[in-house]
Parts: structure tokens; C-alpha cells; sequence
């Protein structure tokens, strides 16, 4: 590999930023001055495989650069590259596919406001304009419209990002428990604590607006650091409290910023149990309990987990996947934000079944409070033996690094993600060879979402046979639903796998007016108020002709006319399509086309699009290559089918 | 004489192709299978010295106990696979994509691809006139070759050749996502800022044209392109020993592109810049 570089130059704050991350240069091969050189550098390069060998730190890299800086000029992104020994070509792929980037200049503070589904019907078309008319290019904020942020329980929603100066030594731990008594609102780490040599206003913060005025909303844009607290993750649970959930049991109740607490609620004894039956004990604990995989393919993690134990290529790797992206999807956000030690402790068992010694927790970029969370979940963990090189001493090794997404659906594929956190474009694989065999650096990879991954602390804590009583045969377990838009109580749900969308409906308080109901999120379908009797396990949504998905139970209303949410769940594909196979790039430009043309239309008038979107839907389900293509036209064609749109 | 190694013997796969038996060597693809069968299937990401990157979508073919299509060109045949290349289903996958394309860019110059869409009868007009398409201005920024992104089908083909499977060079990449992505050098500069080495390797695969010598990307401007009455002479390049093979694309007497048989042992269709684009000397005639 013979690298080009421009003559392009960091700034010391690029520097800085990037240095922060990976350490000081060692030889003017990795951008040194010339003047740090000693002489003995001058043909020394340190390159080659150990050079390559970081590439996956290229998306870190370019979330320190935007972090610090909010966008990643020629001179970062070479600097960068020289640091790693990535060709700069790559790395401005890999830079431009992520939305939370930018390779133009633009101000410190970016304002997502989302005008997904929920918020839409929420007012957000409202709230945009409101706010987009008060920060105009003055103001020193970039407005951007953004696809679902998973506030849904909340909606409108807006999330605000201000590039900054971070505390880069991190003995953070008391800042986070400050933060976590605070309930962590607005959050500006260092703020107040001595460190504001250069104001407040340079410090990195970010704040989440929900739900949103456009008031409160410009006042976070414009003062992150002191925008009102967020609720605390327990008003995301209209249950909270009650005795009878299972995976919800211990939001609201215990600290999510205390170990002791989590311990004293029967925390670590599903770990505890797992070291004395084994790996393949767990494994057949799991296999026996019936688990299907919660993020959307419903595959049973029994076998996942069997068949990457059995690889004998190492080392292995596990994957929790919470790149929670699906419209209308927020369980994984309110599990992390609420209960984030389960998580750790389910991600350590799920690695001791499977042989892996190191895992991966790729986190959506727009949850700040989950990944503020977790992470501090994490060095607790490490500090008390609980993650490292002796697991509750059983000499067993685990670790756990956080992977931030930076505003791409598409990476909550299994096979973009490895490629994200290998620091390519996030770029679906073809299948075979699937992950358990060559997954994460072509290594066997187990990957979990994380509603699956926390399902295997109930099923070691009770057993197996306990756990498959509940739900339905070939359904079993709890299940969360993400219950949003015309109801009176949004929020995650817990019901056991078999209760009907009518009673889910009825817990949440249905409002009057019901027109549809959308399940499994955009790449779910709709069905009619009348089908409330269709029961809510995987089995029973495939008979009814629709998909549960990833939980997502979304009621609208006559509030916003159906072509328009149709048109914006094409809008969305067409964003996040990630333009590697032509069925999805060029089928969801197509689809959002037609479904723009018939917006007004209905009957004949509208008959010869609809036959156009049923050969497109057709050829993206059938020939794109991944989940997202063969998905982004059942909950189009399910409007059309089952709610007679344009009729 | 150069010992042939004739390496391990390959058992051969058998499997079901349009109902007919079929035995393949091992580690073979669906579309070589069907290749040797004598069956068409169209390709367009698809080259034969690169790994397929089964983008295009456009070779799908049903396999029976598969939930979506195929590539032909990147499954493996495995044995007791039940392939049909020919069914109303792959026809459809193959005749959307082909309007998909069709109606997004420019496949004047695509070989077969006019063929093809009479073939699957594919109307690329039918997404109105309104239709998006990648319209750019070709970038002449070289005296080499020309990028002309309106024909650019996005197969990764010309991205693989600059980076690890050829020419280790990567001054390419694809940028951007979705419709928007292209294919670019790093801050999408112009080639002459990038670490763009001129081998051209990424002209010799290129499928669709998008990619060209400028000098035919001039001749067609000026409608003197004339492939019919081009000639094609193999010789081996003399600027240094290692014995690449060229074929000389001459047109009047003159020539108007350089080559490399991909079948070439040395070459694998791949030169430098000497070889690919250093001629002019030889038309000298002051």
C-alpha cells in the first residue's frame, strides 16, 4: 500500500482530538512534526500489519474528530489516516456514509429534529418549521431533519449535538454519578468542575429535547449544558413497578449508576449459575428455553450460540447489537438507560456459552444518556472484577468495548455492522458465510440484540423449563413492545408472548379514532383496527400475513392522512438505503417517486403507480441483498392491501 | 519450458441446473455452472478477474429452499442444489433491474445492455420523465482518461482493481450512500490531487464506459468512434522486462486504446501507465 496524502494540515484541535484517542505519534510515517523527530526515526515506519491491524479505530477516530471539532476537514481526515495507515479515499467513504458526519464546514451545534412517524403525528412538520425559522445560519446551529431518534414514548423529539472539548483523561466515574443523580439531562461532562478554562460554551454537551417546543427546543440548542434533566428511564415504563415483569423488573426500582444496587435485585446471579453449568450447560439452557432473537429475525439463539461454540477457527467474537434504528423501536434504549449492568451481565454469560473472550457493544450514536450509561457500567463492572482477566474469579476472561454508530440504519444489519466496526462503509455482506462462521474480522461472531441478550438472565435464574412456560409454544418468554403514537400511555410494555395487539392496545389506552396500526416498524406492515384479535407472537403475526418485527406497536389516527406516513417510511428507506445492490438504490428512489405522484390521488387515477410499486416491491424483496431492500416495500404494500390505500 | 502445476484434483459438484444434471468442479459458481451448461445469464458487476462483488443484482437466479434470489455469479454450487436460471420470478428480479438502471444512467455504451433490455422487455421509461438520474458533467481532469458518472452503474469493479485485489494502489472509493453514492478519490478531488498511479486498470474493467481513455471519450464526442473498423494487435510492451502483453486498438492508422487479454498470465488484463497509456511515441511520424 503506497499512500497519497494532500498537504492538507490538521489543526492543533484535529490533533488533538485524534491524538487523544490513539495516543501521541511515534514517527513522522504517523504525521510526527519533523522537528519532534529524532534522528533515529527518520526511516523508521511503523506500518504494515500492526498499523493495519487498527483499522477498526477509524470510526472512533472520526467520532473524535466530530466530536471535537463537529465536522472533518482534509487535514483531520489525513492526519487520521496517516495514524492508522488507511488510504484517504477509504476513509472519505467511510466518513460521507454516516449521517452524523460532515466533510463540509458547518457550526459547533447540530439540532436533529425527528420527523419520523411518531413525531410527525405528534406535530413535528410544526415544530420544525418553528424552529428552523428562529435558528436561521445566524444562530451558530444546523438544523437537520432526522429519521426515528427513539423517543417515540415522547414524541416530538429533538436531540442536540454541540461539538466540544471532552475531559479526555477519564476518571469521570464521579462526574457520571453526579450526572446520573442529575438524571442527566442536558450533559456537558466537566462543566463546574474547574476544568472550564475556555467556557462552558466549548465544552462538548449534548441535550434531548422530549417532548419538544419549539421554546424549549431553541433554548437547547443554543445551551446544551444547562437544558432541562430527561425524565428518568422508568417514565418510559407504564409498568414500572409492577412485581409480575421480568425483564422490565428492575427499571425504576434500582440505581442504573449503582452495582450494589443491581446486585441486592438479583443481579449477577444468572452469572453466578452459568459458571456452574458450563458453556454447553448454558448453551442447552438456552436451546431448551426456546428463545428467538428479538431484533426483528426471530432466529433461535440456542442454535446461534451452538453453532459459533462449535467453530473451531479463534479467537471468537460476541456482538450486542444496539444500533436500535427501526422507526418506532426504543426497548434496547430504556433496557440500556434503565437496567445497564443486566445488559453487561447478560453480554458476559452470552460470551462464556460461545468461547469468546472479547465483546463488542455497538451503540446508536443518537442515544448520548445509553452510552453515558453503559460506559460507566463498564469501568464498574472492570473495577470489581466482573469484566477482565478473572471473571467473578472463575478465570475466565471477558471484556467489553463500546462501538458508537454515527446515523446509519443500515449498520443494525448483522453483516454492515462488522463492517462498521472494522472501520469499512457499513456495507451489508453477502450471505453465505454467515456470521457464526465469518463474522466480525472474519472470525466465528455471535451477534445479539439486546432484548435478547437481557432474556438470558430470566432463563438461568429460573430455568429453562419455567421460562418456556411462559408465551406460547413456539413463542416463549416475555416480550417488549414499543407502544407509540394515538395512545394515552406510550412506552415500552412487557407481556408475556400471546396477548393480543386488542389487549396490548387497551393497557396503553388506545385513543378513539383508531385508522391503523403499524407493527414491526417500517419494515414491519399495517393492519386495520378490526384485527386486534391477531395475537402477538411470531407465529401468530406470520398467519395474520404481517411481521412482529422488533416489537414496534405504532396506532395512528385520522390525525395525518396515510399517503403522507407512507411517503415518509419511503423517504426513509431512500435515505438509509446504503446504495450497494441497485434493487434497493435505485427501487427505493423509485418507490418514494410513485408513492409522491398518488400522495392526492386514489382509484384509477392512482392504479398505474400501484401496479409500478407492486414489480418494484416485488424485484426489491426478491433480488436486494439485504434486509433493509427485501423489507422497504411490505409496509407500503401491506397500506395497500390491507387498508385499501388509494382506493 | 514453465512446469504447469496442476495442483490437488477438484471433486466435482453435482447439482440440479434447469432440471438437468449438472457436475461442476468444486468452488465453482452457479454462473460458471451455467456458462459451461452453454446458459445465459446476464452480468454487468460481475469480471473475470475479480472476485464478484454481486452488486448489480441483475445474474439472480431461484434456488430452491431460498427465501429471496440468488447471484449466479457469487453462490457457490452446492451439491444437490436445485437451480432455475429461467422462471418467471428471476425474469421479473432481472427485467426491474434492468429498468432501474436503464432509467438512472446512461447504457449507451454498456455492451449487450440494449440486447438484454429487448430480451427481458424492460421499459426504463416507464418511471416518467421525472425520474432521477445521476446527471453529471464528465470529469475530464487528466489527459488520460475521463470518469463520466452519468454512465456509472456503481459495481465496485473499478474501486476492487485500484485496491487489494489488483493494484493496491486505493485511490478510490465509493463515497456517500444510497442514490447519492459515487465513486471518488479521497475529498473527491480532482484525479490529479489523488494517489490516482494512471495504470488505467480501472478502465479495463469498467463495464459500462463510464470509464475511458480520453481519447475515445473525444472520438465519440466527435462521432468518429468506429469499432468496427478498429483492429486489435497483441504485442508485449517494451518499456521493461517484464513481459506484459498489449493489444493495440489502432483506428486510421492510429491507436486509439491499449489493452491487456485478461487470459494473460502476466497481465491478467492489469498494465501500468507506460504500457496502457505510453504510445504516443510509436505514432510519432515527425
Amino acid at each position: 500500500m503506497d499512500l497519497h496524502f494532500g498537504d492538507s494540515k490538521p489543526t492543533d484541535e484535529e490533533r488533538a482530538a485524534v491524538d487523544a484517542l490513539l495516543g501521541p505519534p511515534e514517527s513522522s510515517w504517523e504525521g510526527a512534526a519533523r522537528d519532534e523527530m529524532r534522528a533515529a526515526d527518520l526511516r523508521w515506519a511503523r506500518g504494515g500489519r500492526e498499523a493495519r491491524d487498527r483499522r477498526d479505530l477509524l470510526l472512533p477516530g472520526l467520532h473524535a474528530l466530530n466530536d471535537r471539532v463537529g465536522w472533518i476537514s482534509e487535514g483531520a481526515l489525513d492526519y487520521l489516516c496517516r495514524r492508522l495507515t488507511v488510504p484517504p479515499a477509504e476513509a472519505y467513504g467511510v466518513a460521507t456514509f454516516y449521517a452524523m458526519f460532515s466533510v463540509r464546514p458547518r457550526p459547533a451545534t447540530v439540532l436533529h429534529v425527528c420527523t419520523d412517524l411518531a413525531c410527525t403525528a405528534a406535530g413535528a412538520p410544526e415544530l420544525c418549521a418553528g424552529v428552523e425559522a428562529r435558528l436561521g445560519p445566524e444562530s451558530g446551529v444546523r438544523v437537520e431533519r432526522s429519521p426515528c431518534l427513539g423517543l417515540c414514548e415522547r414524541a416530538p423529539a429533538a436531540l442536540v449535538i454541540r461539538a466540544g472539548e471532552e475531559i479526555s483523561a477519564r476518571p469521570a466515574l464521579e462526574d457520571e454519578a453526579v450526572q446520573a443523580d442529575g438524571g442527566s439531562g442536558g450533559t456537558a461532562p466537566g462543566v463546574g468542575k474547574g476544568k472550564g478554562r475556555r467556557g462552558r460554551a466549548t465544552m462538548r454537551a449534548t441535550a434531548v429535547c422530549a417532548p419538544a417546543t419549539v421554546d424549549t427546543t431553541v433554548s437547547a440548542a443554543t445551551a446544551p449544558e444547562s437544558a432541562p434533566a430527561e425524565p428518568p428511564p422508568a417514565t418510559a415504563v407504564p409498568q414500572a413497578g409492577d412485581p409480575t415483569l421480568t425483564l422490565l423488573k428492575r427499571i425504576g426500582t434500582v440505581d442504573p449508576a449503582s452495582l450494589d444496587d443491581y446486585r441486592a435485585h438479583g443481579g449477577y446471579t444468572a452469572l453466578r449459575r452459568a459458571f456452574e453449568l458450563g458453556p454447553a450447560g448454558v448453551i442447552r439452557e438456552v436451546t431448551d428455553s426456546g428463545l428467538l432473537g428479538r431484533g426483528g429475525a426471530a432466529f433461535p439463539t440456542g442454535r446461534k450460540w451452538q453453532a459459533t461454540a462449535a467453530q473451531p477457527d479463534h479467537p471468537h467474537y460476541l456482538v450486542c447489537n444496539a444500533d436500535e434504528s427501526e422507526p418506532g423501536t426504543f426497548k434496547d434504549r430504556v433496557l440500556m438507560e434503565g437496567d445497564p449492568y443486566a445488559l453487561v451481565e447478560a453480554m458476559t454469560i452470552a460470551a462464556y456459552a460461545t468461547g469468546a473472550h472479547r465483546g463488542y457493544l455497538y451503540l446508536r450514536g443518537e442515544y448520548p444518556r445509553a452510552t453515558h450509561r453503559m460506559r460507566h457500567a463498564i469501568e464498574q463492572a472492570r473495577a470489581r472484577g466482573l469484566l477482565g482477566d478473572d471473571v467473578l474469579g472463575q478465570g475466565y476472561a471477558f471484556d467489553i468495548e463500546i462501538r458508537r454508530g454515527a446515523g446509519a440504519y443500515i449498520c443494525g444489519e448483522e453483516t454492515a455492522l462488522f463492517n462498521s466496526i472494522e472501520g469499512y462503509r457499513g456495507e451489508p455482506r453477502s450471505k453465505p458465510p454467515f456470521p457464526v462462521e465469518k463474522g466480525l474480522f472474519g472470525k466465528p461472531t455471535v451477534e445479539n440484540n439486546v432484548e435478547t441478550l437481557v432474556n438470558v438472565l430470566p432463563i438461568l435464574t429460573m430455568g429453562a423449563p419455567a421460562y418456556a412456560a411462559i408465551g406460547t409454544g413456539r413463542s416463549t418468554g416475555p416480550k417488549l413492545f414499543c407502544v407509540s403514537g394515538g395512545v394515552a400511555r406510550p412506552g415500552i410494555y412487557e407481556l408475556p408472548f400471546g396477548a393480543t395487539l386488542g389487549e396490548l392496545l387497551d393497557l396503553a389506552g388506545v385513543r378513539d379514532g383508531l385508522r391503523a396500526v403499524l407493527l414491526g416498524g417500517a419494515a414491519g406492515g399495517f393492519v386495520r383496527p378490526d384485527e386486534t384479535d391477531i395475537p402477538l407472537t411470531f407465529e401468530g403475526t406470520r398467519e395474520a400475513g404481517t411481521t412482529l418485527g422488533s416489537g414496534v406497536v405504532m396506532a395512528f389516527d385520522d390525525t395525518v392522512p396515510l399517503p403522507r406516513l407512507l411517503l415518509r417510511i419511503a423517504e426513509f428507506f431512500r435515505d438509509e438505503s446504503c446504495g450497494q445492490c441497485v434493487p434497493c438504490r435505485v427501487g427505493t428512489v423509485r418507490q418514494e417517486e410513485a408513492l409522491h405522484r398518488i400522495v392526492e390521488r386514489t382509484g384509477a387515477a392512482a392504479a398505474d403507480d400501484v401496479a409500478l410499486l407492486r414489480e418494484v416491491g416485488r424485484a426489491m424483496r426478491d433480488a436486494s441483498i439485504c434486509g433493509l431492500g427485501q423489507t422497504a416495500w411490505n409496509a407500503v404494500e401491506s397500506a395497500i392491501d390491507r387498508l385499501g390505500a388509494y382506493e | 519450458m514453465t512446469a504447469i502445476p496442476l495442483g490437488v484434483p477438484r471433486r466435482l459438484v453435482e447439482f440440479t441446473l434447469d432440471g438437468q444434471e449438472a457436475r461442476v468442479p468444486e468452488g465453482s459458481t452457479i454462473l460458471d455452472a451455467c456458462r459451461a451448461a452453454g446458459k445465459e445469464v446476464p452480468t454487468l458487476c460481475q469480471g473475470d478477474t475479480l472476485t464478484p462483488k454481486n452488486a448489480c443484482r441483475v445474474c439472480v437466479v431461484e434456488v430452491e429452499g431460498s427465501r429471496t434470489l440468488v447471484p449466479a455469479c457469487s453462490r457457490k454450487a452446492e451439491p444437490g442444489m436445485e437451480v432455475r436460471t429461467d422462471t418467471e420470478r428471476a425474469r421479473h428480479s432481472r427485467k426491474v433491474v434492468l429498468e432501474l438502471l436503464a432509467s438512472s444512467v446512461d447504457l449507451s455504451t454498456t455492451p449487450e445492455a440494449a440486447g438484454w433490455i429487448k430480451e427481458y422487455e424492460a421499459k426504463p421509461d416507464r418511471f416518467g420523465p421525472d425520474a432521477a438520474r445521476v446527471e453529471e458533467e464528465p470529469r475530464v481532469d487528466n489527459d488520460l482518461y475521463v470518469r463520466d458518472y452519468g454512465k456509472c452503474i456503481l459495481c465496485y469493479k473499478c474501486v476492487d482493481a485500484c485496491g487489494d485485489q489488483w493494484q493496491n494502489t486505493f485511490a478510490i472509493s465509493v463515497s456517500g450512500r444510497g442514490f447519492d453514492a459515487r465513486i471518488a478519490v479521497e475529498h473527491d478531488a480532482p484525479l490529479t490531487d489523488s494517489a490516482c498511479v494512471y495504470c488505467g486498470n480501472c478502465i479495463e474493467v469498467c463495464p459500462t464506459g463510464a470509464l475511458s481513455f480520453k481519447s475515445e471519450f473525444d472520438m465519440r464526442a466527435a462521432g468518429t468512434w468506429d469499432e468496427s473498423r478498429q483492429t486489435g494487435t497483441t504485442t508485449v510492451c517494451a518499456y521493461c522486462g517484464v513481459g506484459c502483453n498489449l493489444t493495440l486498438h489502432v483506428q486510421d492508422n492510429e491507436i486509439v486504446k491499449v489493452t491487456s487479454p485478461h487470459d494473460n498470465p502476466v497481465t491478467h488484463g492489469n498494465l501500468c501507465i507506460k504500457g496502457r497509456f505510453g504510445y504516443q511515441h510509436v505514432q510519432n511520424r515527425d
